[in-house]
């Protein structure tokens, strides 16, 4: 079954999408999306590494993707810029650092568009071997830290008094994201990773009445996306990446459309029981 | 100061003055400069912070929000919005709650988990006089059934809950303290509060020996000025307070 292509493709990006889905919703919920985006940005430059020490480069990402991290965490509390240019200027320094190196070794031909807006459809049976067990790590381990990291983002003293230690998971929480986005550049590239985590979550917000309902929503509208947009670029022979994100994009346009608000209305309400 | 089983410990202090942080560092939120914190071994704590908000990308209801930091028993959590009268709540999404609702949503979260401590910052905040008066007889009917300790931040100066048996004047330090004045007998309160309220509140009478200036100095009663003040410096007259927070068994 693995031996066609299209099949493979389907398989790790639904795969990816199953992963990225809980930690979408987090960067929802704390609004992480420019953090998110400038661990994906820096990935390229990760990948420029990888290249040029001719390392592993779904390890040499995910390295770089925590270096970033923990970067930017200690900046935050040096620096006097606020949060939102230290992101743009990593991100984006990130990116360029990435495609200077990448032009720097001429000796190395790189496909610059796979890994900027992904090349899913080479996924070969050894990507689809690291994305599920990697993913079933990340999953696990989400899992485990799901309830104290959920009370955290609520509130964190509320949290911390009733005995959660939000530092750990935060720490544990951003590890996870880097190995997510050092998956996910293969199906998406480095550009649309951000749109895989987030719009799938966003989409399932308005038919989700828990956080753990919003989670399995977001991860079967980002497995219908991984379809549609694959279906889609067989049919249009449009690129595989973007046309994933485009189809996510439609299912959040369906999701606040007044259609939603029909399906929405039409669930019981909550049981009056009287105090 | 101490807070025991079954007490009621009232905090009191304009803004800024350290009621909040006091509070955090009963809970171990924040670790104290100077002094310290014993709290008894294994000791359950409730809180209910100043400002909780909940937006829109958080889907949340309240039974969830109830079991926000571990699992509680479905019968538990019933039981909880059942005392403090918002059983038909329960599947409602917490952003939607008025101030008052999600108030006595807040106290049944802390509620439900059986604690011996219960930490109260600011709980009638934002909520209309009447309901100020049916939350602080809630409060005490919560201490009544659990026993548990309750320390309760005020937003008010001098009209606290009756129920009160220590009230703690904060302003960078313990300025006084002391219990409240029953108001129940006096036909003046009765007069301002109303015959409903009067049984629920009570005034507190302040007895400061100094002075907080605006620059942050303090004037003690003998006419010195101090940039700060120590309970056992020599310019009071009251005995040393013992620096100490916590809960302790009664």
């Amino acid at each position: 079954m693995l031996d066609d292509f299209f099949v493979r493709a389907l398989v790790a990006g639904v795969g990816v999408a199953l992963v990225a889905s809980p930690l979408g919703c987090f960067i929802v919920w704390r609004r992480l999306a420019y953090f998110g985006d400038t661990l994906s940005h820096a990935a390229l430059f990760g990948v420029a590494l990888a290249l040029l020490l001719e390392s592993n480069i779904t390890i040499t990402v995910f390295g770089v993707s925590v270096f970033i991290a923990v970067a930017l965490m200690f900046l935050q509390k040096r620096a006097t810029l606020s949060a939102d240019s230290l992101l743009g200027l990593l991100a984006h320094s990130a990116l360029a650092l990435g495609l200077v190196t990448l032009a720097f070794m001429t000796w190395v031909r790189v496909d610059l568009m796979g890994f900027l807006f992904g090349d899913v459809l080479s996924a070969s049976v050894n990507d689809i071997t690291v994305i599920y067990v990697g993913g079933a790590f990340v999953i696990s381990v989400m899992v485990f830290i799901w309830r104290p990291l959920f009370a955290a983002t609520v509130n964190r003293e509320l949290a911390e008094a009733e005995g959660v230690n939000p530092d750990r998971d935060d720490v544990v929480f951003m590890l996870l994201m880097a190995g997510v986005i050092a998956m996910a550049m293969k199906i998406v590239g480095v550009l649309l990773i951000t749109a895989l985590l987030i719009i799938p979550a966003a989409a399932a917000r308005r038919f989700a009445t828990g956080p753990e309902q919003m989670a399995v929503l977001a991860a079967l509208i980002g497995s219908a996306s991984v379809f549609a947009g694959l279906f889609g670029s067989l049919e249009w022979d449009t690129p595989s990446g973007p046309s994933i994100v485009v189809a996510a994009l439609l299912f959040f346009i369906v999701s606040i459309s007044p259609l939603a608000a029909l399906i929405t209305q039409n669930r019981p309400s909550p049981i009056v029981d009287g105090g | 100061m101490d807070v025991e089983r079954g007490q009621i410990v009232t905090l009191i202090g304009p803004n800024g003055s350290g009621k909040s942080t006091t509070a955090k560092m009963a809970l171990g939120l924040v670790a104290p400069d100077e002094g310290n914190v014993n709290l008894r071994d294994r000791l359950c704590v409730g809180y209910v912070p100043q400002k909780v908000s909940v937006d829109w990308t958080l889907p949340l209801t309240v039974s969830r929000f109830m079991a926000l930091t571990g699992r509680i028993p479905v019968r538990q959590i019933d039981e909880a919005l059942g005392v403090t009268g918002v059983s038909h709540l329960r599947n409602a999404e917490v952003r939607t709650l008025s101030g008052g609702e999600f108030q006595r949503a807040m106290l049944a979260r802390a509620v439900a988990r059986k604690p011996d401590l219960l930490v109260l910052d600011e709980p009638v905040q934002g909520v209309d006089f009447n309901g100020e008066i049916l939350i602080y007889e809630l409060i005490k009917s919560i201490r009544d059934d659990l026993g548990c300790g309750v320390l309760l931040i005020s937003h008010d100066l001098h009209v606290v809950m009756a129920a009160t048996d220590q009230v703690v004047c904060l302003n960078g330090h313990v300025c006084c303290s002391g219990p409240p004045i029953d108001v129940a007998s006096s036909d003046a309160y009765r007069e301002l509060f109303g015959t409903r309220a009067t049984p629920t509140l009570a005034v507190y009478e302040h007895s400061h020996d100094h002075a907080h200036l605006p620059d942050g100095r303090v004037r003690h009663a003998d006419g010195t000025i101090t940039d700060h003040c120590h309970p056992g410096d020599g310019h009071h007259h009251t005995p040393e307070t013992p620096q100490k927070f916590g809960a302790t068994d009664a």
